[in-house]
């Protein structure tokens, strides 16, 4: 398997177009802008809180796929989670990224997010899968 | 000497397919021993010391301004100023010209295809001096069209600027005759000659330019050395840009007075390396001529274009008439974004660029997000190209089952 055919993966290109997670979530939806001014990746997260529950959680923007599968991929993983649980998420996935350790109970619970653990494999798009999940940690301490 | 002869003097090109060279070029060892040479028998801080080595590098850093002046056929040689890159020339122009010159109410008018580097600067001038910024703008194939320059170069400009050739689209601009017209009205013209001076003979007494600029980077010189050329009465009278040591003549407690040009524009202890380097470039590209230069990339360009049109799957940008078309490409692969593009590509060691390219103004107006480019240079050959496509073709055979 070469480098590219480790990243550009079936679960990856699948949520890459992907569109159920991509509209405006409207009235009383809070927003966080996130932007790679270096390649153009370009996303708006919404947010709907119920106390601290994630209620809803959408996307609208553009991007290359791994952006736009890896934005996908989160909106899965987080919905339906408390604030908490979610920043523990966001964490274990950067770590991931970074190719830092993580336990086999960590890789678990991020579920479908594993298929972005061979992003390292291109070092030029390591950016690229990090963005949502930065622009979420603004989001969430907003 | 054919491109197969020159692609062994770069030995960096051995295992990849480089396409980028837009972005930057790759240096050929007759480049890299100039500076190494410098380095081992000429390093001092020219026009400070007094002893023969100092004097050495003095004579290698002017040798190496003239060397410039003739490339581009200057009148004088110190009509030829030192500098950073294509970008600090233009701040140069930018603060010292257009910040003391252009008042409220005037114009100043750029092309839609301007690198930022050509543009930013100028919407700094507009906003501190009130002054409006207009633009001239391009066809669907990314041509400037005569009613439109017509209809924009009227009095009331008092600065042109211009890219002679686009780092997008490969547009080669009418240079000549949109020098002419502004000089009609009044305006001088800064000629952004990055993506020229590299590839085609350019003389800026037959343009007659105002200010051109480029930076040697992009032809096979090092980083960190660009130029700026200006007519003698110009630079003469305008105001130095950065202050300091070396650009002044006597320095009282409260009052200055400054260098002859160009030294007045070269304060601080210059990049001698990168003028040596650049100077071993030249010479590099004279020893080909710059008529084959300009002929090997017709040819590359040419048989890159023939194979890119036969991919249905593609889509490519910029004037169809190859004779006002340099060696840039831009395109997209239908569905795929550039970047994905530029990742699959990179996996068969083939460089390309993607993204804005730095001309967001252009990208916008054309209704596009972003492209791939594939920029060409004298080192590239017919393998490079369908290496290329080839990678084209594997592109296609990931996204296939997912394109919509
Ligand atoms: C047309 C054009 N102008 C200006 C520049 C800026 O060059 P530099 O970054 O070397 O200052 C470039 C380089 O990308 C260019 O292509
Ligand atoms: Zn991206």
């Amino acid at each position: 398997m070469d480098e590219v055919e480790s990243v550009y993966t079936d679960i990856i290109m699948e949520h890459s177009t992907a569109t159920y997670n991509k509209h405006e979530l409207g009235n009383g939806a809070v927003k966080e802008h996130g932007h790679n001014p270096s390649c153009g990746d370009d996303i708006t997260l919404e947010i709907i809180w119920n106390g601290d529950l994630i209620e809803d959680l959408a996307f609208t923007g553009s991007g290359c796929a791994i952006s736009q599968a890896s934005t996908s991929i989160m909106i899965d993983l987080l919905k339906g989670k408390t604030k908490e649980e979610a920043l523990n998420l966001i964490n274990i996935f950067l770590r991931m990224i970074k190719r830092e350790d993580i336990t086999e109970e960590e890789t678990a619970k991020l579920e479908d997010a594993i298929a972005l653990k061979n992003i390292s494999n291109l070092p030029a798009r390591v950016k690229c899968a990090e963005l949502a999940w930065y622009t979420m940690e603004k989001l969430i301490e907003k | 000497m054919n491109n197969y002869d020159i692609k062994k003097d770069f030995h960096i090109l051995k295992d990849i397919t480089y396409l980028d060279s837009g972005a930057t070029t790759q240096k050929p060892v007759q480049v890299i021993n100039a500076i190494k040479n410098y380095y081992e028998n000429n390093n001092a801080n020219p026009h400070r010391g007094a002893y023969k080595l100092s004097i050495k590098a003095t004579d290698v850093y002017d040798e190496a301004r003239k060397k410039v002046s003739q490339f581009i056929n200057a009148r004088q040689t110190n009509e030829i100023v030192f500098t950073r890159n294509a970008t600090e020339s233009l701040n140069l122009i930018a603060y010292s010209y257009g910040m003391n010159n252009i008042k409220k109410g005037d114009t100043i008018l750029l092309s839609i295809m301007e690198h930022h580097s050509n543009l930013v600067p100028w919407q700094n001038v507009c906003k501190k001096n009130g002054a409006k910024l207009e633009y001239m703008y391009v066809n669907n194939e990314g041509l400037l069209y005569e009613e439109d320059i017509c209809k924009k170069i009227v009095p009331g400009v008092k600065v042109v600027g211009i890219t002679q050739v686009s780092n997008v689209l490969g547009t080669i601009n009418p240079v000549k005759e949109i020098v002419k017209r502004a000089h009609q009205v009044g305006a001088i013209v800064v000629v952004d000659a990055s993506q020229s001076v590299p590839h085609m003979k350019v003389n800026v007494q037959d343009l007659d330019a105002d200010f051109l600029v480029f930076s040697g980077h992009k032809m096979l010189a090092p980083l960190g050395i660009g130029v700026l050329y200006g007519k003698r009465e110009l630079l003469n009278k305008l105001s130095p840009f950065l202050f300091g040591g070396d650009m002044i003549e006597y320095v009282y407690e409260q009052e200055t007075t400054y260098a002859e040009v160009p030294t007045k524009f070269e304060a601080g202890t210059q990049n001698v390396e990168g003028a040596i380097g650049l100077s071993a470039a030249i010479d590099y590209l004279n020893n080909i001529g710059m008529n084959d230069v300009q002929k090997m990339e017709e040819e590359i360009l040419e048989y890159a274009m023939s194979k890119l049109l036969k991919l249905d799957f593609i889509t490519v940008y910029g004037p169809k008439d190859l004779s006002k078309h340099a060696g840039v490409i831009s395109f997209n692969v239908n569905g795929v974004h550039p970047h994905d593009v530029a990742s699959i590509l990179d996996s068969n060691n083939v460089c390309i660029r993607s993204g804005n390219h730095c001309a967001q103004p252009l990208l916008r107006y054309m209704g596009l997000d972003s492209t791939c480019r594939a920029s060409f240079y004298i080192y590239n050959t017919k393998e490079d190209v369908d290496k290329l496509i080839e990678s084209l073709n594997k592109t296609r055979k990931v996204f296939e089952k997912w394109m919509k």
